[in-house]
């Protein structure tokens, strides 16, 4: 890193206390507090009209908060200092796209302010790692729409920065191009970059992010590590043999059935607290001499909990 | 300095614009209009002349009143078509760029707000100081070569333009971050509009010795100082036999702006600059 001028003022990459931001009458984010680690993959999920973008926007300091404060990288919300060791794409980006490929990065280059020589190192590299080098020398109107989000990750990582922040940054790729960046995110994970991601494909973000908040109405209504939030409850399918009376309701003491498949082989899907309770129910069926053919753990997936905490929300009284 | 680097990508992106090079296209044509017409001003002049001397009159006026004027008309033409390039380049050079999403990816880089709108000033003076220069340019060798007359106090003159043209750029830039383009547009066309006409009136109340009018154009000339530097600087250009042949007109005048007016133009083109900054400091992207 050329410039050191960023101490470690505070603990987290990202800290923001009751952000809140209202354009006229409507309220984009309602009151956002959050933390993201040095180091960490941070999803920032929600649906449409969030206020996903606008939190973020206001992260880089290209909107100001109508309440609240936050810091980023250890500076307060737009200050230009932090900035040299931020890479953003934004939602929306359009480049001034009558220059090439090369000349637009050597455009943001000089605004990082790297030096000829190290724009004339950087450049090659970000080029190759989101695969443009072929178009480099092409004007970037004539890029297709995924190769115009390229050029945006290229962008957004010129500078070796210590914190990413890509908001979508695979709304416009083709599947290659999505594993292309997950590949990305990973290394730079394994270099100790944060990275901060916006995006609507939760098995992309289920696949790589370490924690993440779920926003909905500019209000964060789950917030912590992937894993503790994807446990809650565990979904497990047992299949048996022949049940005894009685057996479903001792069962029942230790989890929670959900639906009975009943017939030669019934098929259990039971919900249970946590693993320890699985296992309880598996010795309960072998004391009770209920062959157990298979014990099959549905994993919930980020999809389901996002769904159930939307869902929730959106029933309840606005 | 960052400001230099959006100077610089302004300035590329000046000459690409179509307007303003339907403004460069505009000025080719009237350049080469202008040495034709001065030539043939040259040679009516010469016959004339030399019809007079054959009848034994005396010169009634000087040449160089009519090559004054001569200057005059192609400095006013460049005048008139450096402030209309001056507010097709940078009449949505904020606005537009915040409706495209341009700026998205420039302003969370680590450069100040400001040292954006002080580039994107920086970037258009220098392409309006290349271009009044080239033309003025143009007007004056015309007049050396082809007809053999200097102006006075060219450089000035061209100082002056330029401080139209600047003038006009902070405007245009201020209204940027306050409107829409279109509405920019609109606005500035109008309040350019109305300092021109503004200094016709003042000219006419000189004429009439009309207190009033001549007062208004003064109110004017302090909202949009554009039309009052125009006129010193062509009270400058011209020899003083010229300006009282010509008296108060629609392209000069005969009271010129004091050095006052000077510098408050200068001070209305840095305070407008620095609204601007101030503007864009606190808007929403
Ligand atoms: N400039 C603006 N003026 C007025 N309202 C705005 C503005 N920007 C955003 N909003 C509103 O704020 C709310 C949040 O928008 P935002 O773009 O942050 O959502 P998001 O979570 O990013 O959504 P998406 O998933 O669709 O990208 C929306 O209701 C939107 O209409
Ligand atoms: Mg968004």
């Amino acid at each position: 890193m050329t410039s050191g001028t960023t101490p470690h003022r505070s603990g987290w990459a990202i800290e923001t206390h009751g952000l809140r931001k209202v354009f006229g009458d409507r309220v984009a984010v309602a009151d956002l507090s959050l933390t993201v680690g040095y180091g960490e993959v941070f999803g920032f999920l929600g649906p449409n009209g969030a206020g996903k973008t606008t939190a973020v926007k206001m992260l880089v300091g290209l909107i100001r908060p109508t309440a609240g404060s936050g810091l980023v990288l250890g500076r307060p919300l737009g200050d230009h200092r932090a900035r040299r060791q931020i890479g953003y794409l934004p939602e929306l980006f359009r480049f001034h796209d009558w220059l090439t490929g090369e000349e637009l990065l050597d455009l943001h280059g000089q605004l990082y302010g790297l030096s000829r020589a190290e724009r004339r190192r950087r450049i090659p590299e970000v080029l190759e790692l989101v695969g443009l080098t072929e178009a480099a020398r092409r004007r970037v109107r004539t890029y297709s729409k995924g190769m115009q989000q390229r050029i945006g990750i290229a962008q957004a990582l010129l500078g070796s920065p210590r914190l990413v922040i890509l908001d979508e940054p695979t709304s416009a790729l083709d599947p290659l191009g999505r594993r292309d960046v997950r590949d990305l995110i990973r290394r730079l994970r394994d270099d100790g970059v944060t990275v901060f991601l916006n995006s609507h494909l939760l098995s992309e973000v289920e696949a790589i992010c370490d924690r993440i908040a779920i926003v909905n109405r500019g209000r964060v209504i789950a917030l912590g590590p992937m894993s503790s939030l994807l446990a809650g409850e565990l979904v497990v399918e047992f299949r048996l043999g022949a049940l005894p009376d009685g057996t479903l309701a001792a069962l029942e003491r230790v989890i929670q059935i959900d639906a009975v498949q009943h017939g030669e082989r019934p098929v259990l899907v039971a919900r249970a607290a946590d693993e320890a309770a699985v296992a309880q129910a598996v010795d309960l069926l072998v004391r009770a001499g209920v062959p157990v053919y298979g014990v099959i753990p549905e994993r919930r997936s980020l999809e389901d909990l996002f769904v159930q905490l939307v869902n929730e929300e959106r029933s309840e009284p606005r | 300095m960052k400001a230099l680097v959006i100077a610089q990508l302004t300035f590329r992106e000046g000459l690409r614009k179509k307007l303003v090079l339907g403004v460069v296209l505009l000025s080719l044509i009237f350049a080469a209009l202008y040495v034709w017409g001065f030539h043939l001003f040259v040679q009516d002049w010469r016959a004339m002349e030399a019809r007079r001397q054959a009848q034994g009159a005396t010169t009634m006026l000087p040449y160089e009143v009519f090559a004054s004027a001569m200057v005059l008309l192609g400095l006013w033409t460049v005048n008139f078509l450096a402030g209309v390039m001056t507010i097709f380049a940078a009449v949505g050079t904020i606005a537009s760029e915040i409706e495209q999403g341009t700026l998205h990816g420039i302003v969370p880089k680590p450069i100040r707000r400001w040292e954006i709108v002080l580039g994107k000033w920086l970037g258009y003076a220098g392409m309006l100081a290349i271009y009044i220069g080239v033309m003025v340019a143009i007007v004056t060798t015309t007049a050396h070569f082809i007809g053999d007359y200097r102006p006075p106090n060219i450089l000035q003159a061209y100082g002056l333009i330029l401080l139209v043209a600047l003038m006009l750029l902070s405007l245009t830039m201020l209204g940027s971050t306050l409107f829409s383009t279109v509405a920019n547009g609109v606005i500035v066309f109008m309040l350019y509009g109305m300092a021109i006409t503004g200094g016709l009136v003042e000219q006419i109340g000189t004429a009439l010795d009309n207190d009033v009018l001549v007062r208004i154009g003064v109110i004017v000339s302090i909202l949009v100082p554009s039309d009052s530097m125009w006129r010193l600087a062509s009270y400058l250009v011209q020899p003083r036999i010229a300006v009282n042949f010509l008296g108060p007109n629609p392209f000069g005048t005969t009271v010129p702006p004091s050095s006052l007016a000077v510098w408050y133009s200068i001070g209305y083109m840095v305070v407008l600059l620095l609204l601007a900054m101030a503007r864009f400091q606190r808007r929403d992207l």
